[in-house]
């Protein structure tokens, strides 16, 4: 190699990097969302009839899911996790059922913002309650998951209550184009208002650094604790978002807790956010929500047994993150 | 407690986790006669311990993972997989083939959760939980193939679980004792167990003094669903019915039992005597809390907040973060 030639190399190098890096940095979403497409293309070809109906439905069946995602999301890149979000859920979804049961769509509104205060509180409870007491997280929350879902049973005992139809009107059918499915609308915006102005402000930042290193944080000034108690309160938000949109999405408020915990961490994990914490965003486990559901729907128009897709769903959680860990395994050798 | 006597204190009940643990127990026990005065005696004390045995034994995978910094979320849909397993092949090829083949596929669950969380560094918590989906829907699957065989939960079974002797001693006794001494011995006086104690407290630790992370961690979630797989078929002979969710609800509290006897979920600190303690006094605040007439709704309430209180207060006293 000639003299000449070295810096160009370097240069061109240096770009080529610079371009690796920023693909790395965002690859894990990139590569969700060249999967998510894949396996839509694989889905209309397989049944050519899925259009503007299956993606709406698609829409709708995803929103609570992807709610409760984004609320583990938060809580897990501050460095702590949540198993009552699907306690939570409940709660708040049969609260706003019960209250919303028979009224006039006025005093709908006046629920919804209430039961979207109350989920502030919860969520600042448990977080509240891991710093005051400092127990791990997963044990605080974990006896909490008892607390809410006993409170949700006082509250209704059975399925039942009701939900004002514009709260109804806000997740289901298209807006605009066919293809366009309210509840996907209504997902994207409240993320846009609610996580992305946190996410660039000092809080945000905050919560990015206690969860990437406590100890780094603390001494930067970062007060850990607070910022600890807002990020579960944010969660508590978005698990507020997230029973709403049971209740919205069934018209009736369910006391007993859905399989909405487990599987948020499932997809938090598979949407790129580390549960070590201070790593990931919000958007991946939205897309990794998505894939979920498609793939169940796939195998039912594939007609494999319903069994097998739960067996496809734990196999995919445990695939892609031992692929995951694998490169990072070998990134750290290299 | 003053500041003044609270150092001894501390350091006193650092030194015996047990005393506190077995304090509250007994003043659960007081609280359940004064509310129901009569009630405790020999054949209460048999249907408390028979009904805390299965959850021991669970809490015993818990303990053993999390001091290694883990946790086996999958014990419950291990132990339905057994128990049912082992009640379709009842009227097939018999009890003993039965529960052989119900062992070997617990232990393969268990080699794949290991090679998963010591190989490829899976988060455990992530690893079992999609682990107890596979085993769910493959459970499933097996039922649905078995709907024609039929099921039923074999007699010996049945008095292994549920039944007692000299009204006090329930049978499953017979299973437990084993199963703690190997577990207290294991963790106590082997190399094994001291090394699930170094991999939990400081894993670059424990690897730069020559410990095999991977092949410690395979062999003990094998050892967690052979345990799990265990109390499936105590659970099935307990309540007399095999179903693929049937141990679902004993997962949240075996893992509260371990955090309550004062197992630490970071991993590196406790032992499986707290465990014990701390299964028997979850056991006997359930039955306080039904006793006292409260709707379950209530109970649940109750419950988690007295697990708050119970773990933040061990917290507090013996001075861990």
């Amino acid at each position: 190699m000639s003299a000449a030639t070295a810096p160009a190399e370097a240069q061109r190098s240096d770009t080529v990097d610079t371009l690796a890096s920023a693909i790395r940095r965002s690859g894990w979403i990139l590569g969700l969302l060249g999967f998510l497409v894949l396996l839509l293309l694989f889905t209309i070809q397989i049944q050519p009839t899925y259009g503007e109906t299956g993606v709406r439905g698609l829409a709708i069946s995803v929103l609570p899911l992807a709610l409760a995602a984004v609320a583990q999301a938060v809580v897990v890149i501050a460095g702590g996790i949540d198993l009552s979000i699907g306690s939570m859920m409940a709660l708040l979804s049969v609260i706003s059922a019960v209250l919303m049961k028979g009224q006039s769509e006025e005093f709908g509104v006046a629920v919804v913002v209430g039961v979207l205060l109350l989920g502030v509180v919860l969520g600042t409870v448990n977080g509240g309650l891991v710093v005051i007491t400092r127990v791990p997280d997963i044990v605080v929350t974990l006896a909490m998951s008892f607390v809410w879902a006993g409170f949700a049973l006082i509250v209704l005992a059975r399925p039942g209550g009701g939900s004002a139809s514009w709260l109804k009107d806000l997740v289901t059918g298209s807006i605009g184009n066919d293809w366009i499915p309210r509840a996907a609308i209504a997902m994207l915006v409240l993320v846009a208002v609610i996580w992305i102005p946190v996410k660039r402000s000092k809080l945000g930042l905050s919560i990015y650094a206690i969860g990437s290193n406590r100890l780094a944080a603390f001494r930067s000034g970062v007060p850990v604790g607070p910022t600890k108690v807002a990020a579960y309160a944010l969660m508590g938000l978005f698990a507020g978002l997230a029973g709403l949109s049971l209740t919205a999405s069934t018209g009736i408020g369910t006391p007993v807790p859905g399989p909405y915990t487990l599987l948020s961490v499932a997809a938090v994990v598979l949407g790129g956010v580390s549960l070590a914490g201070g790593r990931g965003g919000v958007f991946g486990p939205i897309i990794a929500v998505v894939i979920l559901q498609l793939i169940r729907t796939d195998m039912t128009f594939l007609n494999f047994d319903s069994n097998l897709a739960i067996v496809a769903q734990g196999a995919i959680l445990i695939g892609v993150v031992m692929m995951g860990s694998l490169t990072q395994l070998r990134r750290n050798r290299a | 407690m003053t500041d003044a006597s609270g150092g001894s204190v501390r350091s006193s009940v650092g030194d015996h986790p047990l005393i506190p643990l077995v304090g509250l127990l007994v003043v659960l026990l007081i609280a359940i006669e004064i509310v129901q005065p009569g009630i405790v005696g020999p054949g209460w004390a048999g249907v408390i311990l028979r009904t805390a045995v299965p959850l021991a034994i669970l809490a015993g995978c818990q303990t053993m993972t999390m001091l290694t910094g883990g946790i086996d979320l999958s014990v419950g849909a291990v132990a339905s997989m057994s128990g049912f397993v082992l009640a379709t092949l009842v009227n097939g090829p018999g009890t003993p083939v039965g529960i052989m083949i119900a062992l070997a596929a617990a232990a393969l669950c268990g080699l794949v959760t290991g090679i998963g969380v010591g190989v490829f560094r899976v988060h455990p918590l992530i690893m079992t939980l999609g682990m107890s989906l596979v085993v769910l829907g493959l459970a499933n699957v097996w039922q649905l193939q078995m709907v024609q065989t039929g099921s039923g939960v074999p007699e010996g079974l049945r008095t292994l679980g549920s039944a007692t002797f000299l009204t006090i001693i329930p049978n499953s006794i017979l299973v437990f004792v084993p199963v703690a001494l190997l577990i207290l011995f294991g963790l106590r006086r082997t190399g094994y167990g001291r090394q699930l104690y170094a991999i939990g407290d400081n894993p670059i630790a424990s690897r730069l003094a020559g410990t095999r992370a991977w092949q410690v961690l395979i062999v003990l979630y094998v050892i967690s669903a052979i345990l799990a797989a265990v109390a499936g078929f105590l659970i099935s002979g307990l309540t007399n019915t095999a179903s693929v969710t049937l141990a679902d609800s004993y997962v949240l509290p075996s893992v509260a039992a371990a955090v309550i006897g004062g197992t630490s979920i970071l991993g590196g600190r406790g032992g499986y005597s707290g465990t014990i303690v701390g299964a028997l006094i979850l056991t006997v605040l359930t039955a306080l809390l039904s006793s006292l007439g409260y709707p379950e709704a209530v109970r649940q309430i109750l419950f988690g907040a007295i697990i708050v209180a119970v773990a933040a207060a061990y917290t507090r006293v013996t001075g861990e973060t």
